[in-house]
């Protein structure tokens, strides 16, 4: 019987395998950041081990780091002692870190692949959930706690159990008006935050060959929001395009030599998925969310639903608690919900392409008054590009604050926070409660509508904006 | 890695589903460094309400935590199991677990149990009723019971071994030391490396 992408990964890096234990994987590229290796660092110490494959690990600074004044020292004693931990774990083992103030420092799912380090077939893992982002290489990409981090620094690889397949076939045209976001916002709410619980996600189908490397990066970045250990999707000709000439792409002779193994990465046709999800293309709309979890999401169109509509006690529940933390009321058209804020970054929107989305919808127009906007862009070389374009002058001409590299106000481990009771649209990944801050309130959107809620005030997605456009030549 | 053998406890009932990372410890608690220290950041947000079960005066002391549909979901944070066990829980049961969240409590010796919701709502009315209630999980049987609840649960037998016995997962997996090696040997050049070595 054939494989799936997911099988034939796996397959590749079985180290050990043996009836009743885990399968020993190799783990071809370890990412880390400030905030989840510390405590792996000190278990290494006290062990008296080193990192076993210094050429396979490489650390960033996003967590805590500040987007304003990044030339002071950090204000913060707490970030900062977290951030000077980092610098001297490095140093004493011997990790390559990209630092705040690197050129190459940035959101570390953002970095892994603009740098060339992601590629298809590799096994990716990183003491972040978010790590799915890389699976969108056909790599195998996961997140994993702080124990995991030590076993990876010290042996390279990890015991893991085989998780199930599922495929996530997305079959025609996307609209014009839809983007990898609210397919992906879709995805979770039709399989809900514990539909691929146990899984490993492929999506594949027509629509998802048509898109981009850096909207399959968002597609997959929240495969962890339905609950999946992992999402993928198969390695094509947009990804070998992506990969060549960057920095760590393999060179001629073993350019080809990589090249002719990714084709290979493909699920077999005879090949039998654990579990099947059908989605058609054509049938989506610009998606937000509504609730306290990235499956309580309706499109734009739609009003919030009234928790008595769900026959499950517990969802129901779940949907009361929401609205009563949102300060929402069923049935209100969610095209009526104001914000104070929005904010465009994270390893979910935090791209060129996602700058430049955005950029496209605020050019000539202005950010509403009493509404803040936040433009964060993912890493230093993102916000480079972004000035080489122009786009840095498209957000502060239209209102919206240009900010330095980092994870920023998805979480709020730095100053960029929500204040109680705010209410944001975010093109981030979580909309828990207090996420953005003691209090915030979020509503997870894309980039376009995203700018489209900051113009006018309320969400709203491009198509909302008709008439907003100062004319060429006005000012 | 202490071992988990049995345990018994009274216990909280949490109601709610999709219990995430970022409620058992908000983000800003993650800026420490050490392993202990997170107790007072567990349900921070929540037990700012005097009426939160964990701050009724009925629950003081209880070790096993009884929750909702897919608890310990989103962030990887490691710490959301350090601050259940610096607060003093043992064990947590719920239908659903995320599968990060899981795989960091068994590390860390905290046990996670997935039993059907309708043993769930059982233990839920249960210790509801009754606060002195108390719930044994225990991992060699594996078994939880209750006042009028037997329930057998499934942990794959690797894990359960691990757990009973306390061991330290590095030290076996360095027991492999030839595969590693043999593996590594035979990687391919086109893989990539962060730095020259």
């Amino acid at each position: 019987m054939g494989r799936t992408l997911a099988e034939k990964v796996w397959d590749d890096h079985v180290v050990r395998r043996a009836e009743g234990e885990p399968d020993l994987l190799f783990i071809d590229l370890h990412l880390l950041h400030e905030v989840t290796s510390p405590q792996a660092f000190d278990g290494l110490r006290q062990a008296g081990r080193p990192v076993r494959r210094l050429d396979l690990t490489i650390a960033t600074e996003d967590h805590n780091t500040p987007t304003l004044d990044i030339d002071k020292p950090i204000a913060d004693p707490v970030s900062r002692a977290q951030l000077e931990t980092l610098r001297k774990n490095c140093a004493d083992f011997g990790v390559r870190l990209h630092p705040l103030g690197d050129v190459e420092q940035g959101v570390v799912h953002v970095v892994g692949p603009q740098l060339g380090l992601t590629q298809p077939g590799t096994t990716v893992v990183c003491g972040d959930s978010h790590t799915s982002t890389h699976g969108a290489f056909g790599a195998l990409a996961f997140g994993i706690g702080t124990s995991q981090v030590e076993h990876v620094l010290a042996t390279q690889t990890l015991p893991m159990a085989r998780p199930r397949t599922m495929a996530i076939t997305v079959e025609g045209e996307l609209p014009d008006s839809v983007t990898a976001k609210d397919l992906i916002l879709a995805i979770i709410a039709r399989i809900g935050t514990g539909g691929g619980q146990g899984y490993i996600l492929e999506y594949r189908g027509s629509a998802i060959e048509k898109l981009s490397m850096e909207a399959r990066m968002t597609i997959c970045n929240m495969s962890i929001e339905a609950g999946a250990r992992a999402g993928m999707i198969a390695p094509d000709r947009t990804t070998f395009d992506y990969l060549r000439g960057r920095d760590h792409a393999p060179q001629g002779e073993d350019w080809d030599a990589a090249v002719a193994y990714w084709e290979t990465l493909r699920t077999d046709d005879d090949a039998v998925f654990d579990a099947e999800v059908l989605i058609d293309a054509a049938e989506l709309a610009p998606f937000v969310t509504w609730g306290t979890n990235p499956g309580q999401g309706a499109p734009l169109s739609a009003s919030v639903p009234d928790p008595a509509s769900y026959e499950d006690a517990s969802e129901r529940f779940a949907a009361e608690k929401a609205l009563e933390y949102m300060g929402l009321t069923a049935g209100q058209p969610l095209r009526e919900i104001g914000v104070d804020t929005v904010f465009v970054g994270s390893c979910t929107n935090g791209r060129i392409e996602d700058l430049r989305n955005a950029a496209s919808v605020l050019e000539g127009r202005k950010v509403a008054d009493g509404v803040r906007m936040l433009v964060v862009p993912g890493s230093v070389r993102v916000a480079l590009q972004a000035v080489e374009e122009g786009l840095d002058k498209v957000f502060t001409a239209a209102g919206a604050e240009w900010r330095h590299a980092g994870c920023s106000m998805c979480l709020g481990m730095n100053p960029d926070q929500l204040a109680p009771g705010e209410r944001s649209a975010s093109t981030s990944n979580r909309n828990f409660e207090g996420r953005q801050g003691k209090g915030g309130r979020t509503h997870l959107v894309s980039p376009q509508v995203a700018a489209a809620t900051a113009v006018l005030g309320h969400l709203a997605s491009p198509a909302d904006l008709s008439d907003t456009r100062t004319p060429a030549g006005v000012r | 890695m202490e071992a988990f053998t049995a345990h018994t406890g009274r216990a909280v009932p949490l109601r709610r589903s999709n219990v995430d990372t970022d409620q058992i410890i908000p983000a800003h608690w993650l800026k420490k460094v050490t392993r202990d220290g997170f107790e007072d950041g567990l349900f921070e947000a929540w037990r700012k309400d005097e009426n939160f079960v964990l701050n009724r005066p009925e629950r003081s002391g209880a070790t096993v935590l009884v929750a909702g549909p897919d608890f310990g979901t989103g962030s990887s944070r490691e710490h959301a199991v350090w601050a259940l066990q610096n607060f003093g829980f043992k064990a947590v049961i719920s239908s659903r677990f995320a599968d990060i969240f899981r795989g960091n409590s068994l590390k860390n010796g905290l046990l996670t149990v997935v039993l059907d919701q309708e043993v769930v709502d059982r233990l839920w009315e249960l210790t509801e009723a009754d606060p002195t209630a108390e719930v044994t999980v225990d991992l060699e049987k594996r078994q939880v019971l209750a006042a009028g609840v037997t329930a057998d649960f499934e942990l794959d037998e690797n894990a359960r071994w691990r757990l009973l016995n306390g061991l330290d997962d590095i030290s076996l997996t360095l027991q492999n030391e030839a595969d590693i090696a043999a593996y590594e040997a035979a990687r391919p050049s086109f893989k990539p490396q962060t730095i020259q070595a």
